[in-house]
């Protein structure tokens, strides 16, 4: 199971690339295993769209379920990957680059502080398995 | 092997069942509205029968085999009840005919009516609900309005075990409630403490199902609903698994407020490829005036000469209409028959064989599938449909491998708290001796999961088709058949 | 009864489980309630079940025994043989919801084949397997409509001619949305004018506008302005419809519809006193993901045969739970099945013959009874299709019981409804009905008049 260093990780599987004050959003490797082939993204936020901590910004949809994505801040939404319209399978082979689902212009990026970093997230991982 | 489709086997020109020509003088058609032309097949009479009756012998159903899906009660449906259901004196008659012209329907509806509340011990019953999770809604709805009518908005919370069926959620949802899930303990019952956590003036309700969805008996049912009464919630029965209680218990005595009955699960009436269900609302004397409408009623009072006239009402603080006109009357009329052949000891014989056939099965099944709450089960049980030391094995493959045994396999990965779950509801019309080969035939698997995987892995090998992409039935989308052009 | 157990075997059953008797599988029970005794009839045989049935099914008059032009969202078509026959086989109607496609590939394919069928019918990208009734169907739609704007925009606009009982549907099951206003169908709408009255209500806040066709007078409206005030706004629009009327109108998509819904009982299923019906869902490809119901889709299996599955189940409440936008679970397949045969039986041909038989009949059936004194067709100026809408010159219950007495099933009431319409009632004429059978109707018309 990947888990690039250098990232933010949620304990609810999403991962955050964090660029000044700007966030890009995605699921991680554990969650796209977990879902399995992803048939389909629905994006809930439009660019320029307000979001607030927690408030969920996309569904992703797999033949077996169905998940909510999750913004762990607040911010204003600057873009959406509208590549993963066409191409949902993205999140599957490419979580972590061509995967990525929203960009936002964070409003504070302190209250990212309290997520994990990739050890942390590996080992949350393994107690999970466990 | 492929069936083609009716398109696929229509032939431009060819014509099927035919009507005479208008017997009247024609009027001009509206132009401005006309359709430019429709495309339907054109297929011969022969054509349809063939072509259907060769996609029926595609299918698996009671009719030809052990059904043993779990909570939806694949009992035997009775031929009787599609004799009587097309007499033309129920069959062709029109819901809006004057009540006087179909007294005889609406006797009927009222002795089914009263029936459904003997047996479960409520107060009233609407027939009107088209389905269970329709009648959940039902359900769902009369909590909010009995709130609201006692002015308590705050009550906003249904308590739900998170054992439930998925309907029980998205109903809530649809009411406008939050849900709160409740986990269960080891034994499969709600978690008192848990419950007892929620009991607040926030809680409209909570939704349950008992037996629940494990096959087990709610051990604490009396005390789990004084504590949701005496926080001033309402409690909710989900009548799925009615089957296990007929004759046994009636909810109502034990203070469900509310049910819903499944008369496509419980009352034999035929399952139907998907429906039509029927799923009337039982409730408590205090939530009688919030039943939906209409409701059949005794309009006059009979006597030694006359029988009762019947008619419709509308109750005082109704939630309003689910539906037209009054529900699945054709399921209504199977319903009523299956209850008057079966009597008060019939019904009693009913419940007590479908938990001797479940509890004979699991204690057969539990010697090679792991069976997680070991107690006494009753008209269907859960295990595990995987073994710790064979990984790639999953319950998906154990019930593609009794496809090729002959049997339908049990309800797959519901309820959700069971890992790798195979839900079992053999049902009481099953005999000891189908059910004795459903449990070799599962023994067997067992052993062919250590031996040769594959078998399992690669099955199913002797259906009409093998297993399907269902990736790609999402992801290229083709809902409709092709239809070439004209 | 059905239970096929003998004492012998329920003997060696109990030993296997380890119990002594079948009571002590019930320890769980609160003893205090356990075995209650029910106070229902004693148990009937086949035999005498089937004479009891048959006493009170003869207690009723039916469409055999009247001459019926009763309608109003239930009508009296003629059903061909092959219907039944095949509804008939165990195989179709003892299974259940085709969760396991390598065994029921029968119900699968007749469903996508429905599905094709009530796309072509409709003019829409996709159908659903079907939906209660039309009714429930209607609600769905408004709800699917609510959904799609996530709940920002709170006003569902309702024609006052869609179908009263579909009206209070909606409202039932949008009661349990915060703030949600369902309007548009007041009293003071006048029929003169009713569709530009619905105009001027669309705004920006109306998720959806629901409007009949033919609507529920009969009448056929031209809903082209109303669609492009709806759009315009960015609200949707919703067409409930007649399918027999689809065999000769344009349909809801050729108008640009978004979603349109309907009740599929007048193809192959039977009147049976108000139900089971087929709730028929059609919408654009662009609002799949927010259609309520099942879905089947075609793909491979795994030697490349052409197969039939279940698809877009992540949207149902199985998976979703509370996150799902509708709870529907078992829906109408049996009743789904019939309208498929009944159109692949009547194809192209018959059922064209079918619409125009009913159209033909119908105004016929008008003229004869508007030259009458005393009876005048209501809303002449608008084209209708096999409904039409006459005023009497006596209360419509009246005329009816005096109906009753040639055996005649008079039409409805409208007066129950739309209290400005006494003496209104609403005539449905299909292609059962013969010329002769119009003009007795016509003579007993002619005759209550005159008492």
């Amino acid at each position: 199971m990947k888990t690039p260093a250098g990232l933010k990780y949620a304990k609810t599987d999403e991962w955050i690339k964090l660029e000044g004050n700007e966030a890009v959003l995605g699921i991680s490797d554990y969650a796209q295993d977990q879902l399995s082939d992803v048939v389909y993204v629905e994006f809930m936020v439009d660019v320029d769209d307000q979001v607030s901590k927690g408030d969920a910004v996309a569904t992703v949809e797999s033949v077996k379920a169905a998940s909510d994505v999750n913004f762990p801040a607040s911010g204003t939404v600057i873009a959406i990957n509208e590549d993963l319209i066409d191409a949902p399978e993205l999140l599957n082979s490419d979580p972590y680059e061509g995967g990525w689902m929203v960009k936002i212009l964070l409003d504070d990026p302190s209250e990212l502080d309290d997520l994990l970093d990739a050890e942390g997230y590996e080992a949350y991982n393994e107690e999970r398995e466990g | 092997m492929t069936e083609l489709t009716i398109y696929e086997l229509s032939q431009s020109g060819r014509t099927g069942v035919q009507f005479p020509e208008p017997d009247v003088p024609l009027s001009p058609l509206p132009e401005a509205f006309e359709r430019e032309g429709i495309n339907l097949p054109e297929l011969s009479e022969q054509d349809v029968i063939r072509h259907f009756t060769k996609l029926s012998q595609r299918n698996y159903a009671i009719d030809t085999g052990f059904y043993p899906l779990g909570s939806c009660t694949m009992k035997y449906n009775p031929k009787i009840n599609e004799v009587v259901s097309r007499l033309p004196g129920f069959a062709n008659t029109h819901p809006l005919q004057p009540i006087v012209s179909v007294q005889g329907n609406l006797y009927l509806m009222y002795q089914l009516q009263e029936w459904l509340q003997e047996i479960s011990g409520f107060h009233r019953v609407c027939l009107t609900p088209a389905a269970g999770a329709h009648g959940e809604f039902v359900g769902a709805l009369i909590i909010k309005k009995y709130h609201q009518v006692n002015r308590d908005p705050k009550r906003v919370k249904i308590l739900i075990p998170d054992s439930a069926h998925g309907t029980n959620p998205a109903t809530s949802s649809m009411s406008g409630f939050k849900v709160i899930p409740l986990p269960s303990d080891e034994r499969g019952n709600v978690d008192i403490e848990a419950l007892k956590a929620e009991c607040d003036d926030t809680l409209a309700g909570l939704m349950l199902t008992n037996p629940n969805t494990l096959g087990l008996f709610e051990e604490n049912v009396v005390e789990v609903i004084q504590l949701v009464h005496d926080a001033g919630g309402l409690v909710y029965g989900d009548g799925a698994n009615l089957n296990a209680l007929l004759g046994i218990l009636r909810p109502g005595d034990v203070g469900f407020d509310i049910m819903h009955f499944n008369l496509h699960k419980t009352f034999s009436t035929p399952h139907g490829g998907g429906g039509p269900g029927s799923g009337p609302v039982g409730v408590s004397q205090a939530l009688a005036e919030f039943l939906p409408s209409p409701i059949v009623t005794i309009i006059e009072e009979g006597d030694e000469e006359l029988p009762p006239f019947f008619g419709f009402y509308y109750p005082k603080h109704t939630i309003g209409r689910m539906k037209a006109f009054y529900g699945h009357f054709g399921v209504h009329v199977r319903a009523y028959t299956y209850i008057a052949m079966h009597g008060p000891e019939g019904l009693r014989d009913i419940g007590e064989k479908a938990v001797l056939n479940a509890n004979y099965l699991m204690t057969k099944v539990m010697k090679d599938y792991h069976l997680p709450y070991n107690r006494s089960c009753m008209h269907e049980f859960v295990v595990e449909g995987s073994w710790a030391d064979i990984p790639n094995v999953h319950a998906l493959d154990i019930s593609k491998r009794l496809m090729d045994y002959g049997f339908h396999p049990p309800t797959n990965y519901f309820p959700l708290i069971v890992h790798e779950a195979l839900m079992i509801e053999p049902t009481e019309t099953e005999s000891k001796q189908t059910l004795d080969a459903f449990a070799k035939a599962l023994a067997a698997i067992a052993k062919e999961a250590r031996e040769d995987p594959t078998k399992l892995t690669g099955a199913p090998f002797t259906t009409p088709i093998g297993r399907c992409d269902e990736v790609k039935a999402a992801r290229d989308l083709v809902l409709c058949c092709y239809i070439p052009e004209e | 009864m059905f239970t096929p157990h003998t004492p012998q075997e329920i003997n060696e059953m109990l030993k296997v489980i380890g119990v002594d008797k079948i009571e002590d599988l019930f320890q769980s029970v609160p003893e205090k309630y356990r075995f209650p005794k029910l106070d229902i009839a004693a148990p009937l045989s086949e035999m005498e079940v089937a004479a009891e049935l048959g006493e009170i099914a003869s207690a009723n008059a039916s469409t055999d025994d009247f001459i019926s032009f009763l309608g109003a969202g239930a009508y009296d078509h003629y059903i061909p043989a092959v219907v039944d026959m095949l509804l008939r086989r165990g195989e179709f109607y003892t299974a259940y919801t085709p969760y396991q496609p390598e065994v029921s590939q029968g119900t699968l394919q007749a469903i996508f084949e429905f599905q094709s069928l009530m796309s072509e019918l409709t003019g829409m990208d996709v159908s659903n397997a079907s939906h209660y009734d039309g009714a429930t169907a209607t609600a769905e739609a408004a709800n699917m409509a609510f959904h799609i704007f996530r709940g920002k925009r709170k006003k569902i606009l309702v024609s006052r001619t869609v179908n009263p009982q579909y009206r209070e549907t909606i409202r039932t099951y949008m009661q349990g949305q915060e703030n949600v206003q369902v309007t548009g169908d007041e009293s003071d709408t006048s029929f003169d004018n009713d569709t530009q009255q619905l105009i001027d209500k669309i705004d920006n806040n109306t998720a959806v506008v629901l409007v009949q066709y033919p609507d529920f007078f009969g009448r056929i409206i031209d809903y082209t302005k109303l669609v492009n005030a709806a759009h315009e706004q960015g609200t949707l629009v919703a067409f409930v419809f007649n399918p027999t009327a689809l065999g000769l109108l344009k349909p809801p998509g050729a108008f640009d519809a978004d979603i349109a819904v309907g009740d599929g009982q007048p193809l192959g299923i039977p009147l049976s006193f108000g139900g089971p019906y087929l709730g028929i869902f059609t919408t654009k490809e662009k609002h799949l993901r927010k259609l309520a119901g099942r879905l089947v889709g075609e793909t491979v299996d795994d030697s490349g045969n052409r197969a039939y599955v279940l698809t877009l189940t992540a949207r149902e409440q199985h998976i979703r739970r509370e996150k799902s936008t509708s709870n529907i679970c078992t829906n109408q397949g049996l009743m789904a099945l019939a309208a498929t045969i009944y159109l692949s039986a009547l194809g192209k041909s018959g059922f064209k013959q079918v619409a125009n038989l009913c159209y033909q009949k119908a105004h016929y059936a008008a003229d004869q009874i508007s030259s009458l004194e005393g009876y005048e067709l209501a809303f002449k100026e608008t084209p209708f299709f096999h409904e039409f809408v006459i005023k009497t010159p006596k209360p419509v219950n009246q005329i009816n019981l005096h109906l009753q007495n040639h055996w005649i099933l008079g039409g409805y009431d409208l007066s129950q409804d739309y209290p400005e319409l006494e003496n209104h009632m609403l005539i449905a004429v299909t292609e059962k009905i013969s010329k002769d059978d119009i003009d007795e109707f016509v003579m007993a018309l002619e005759e209550v008049a005159h008492d």
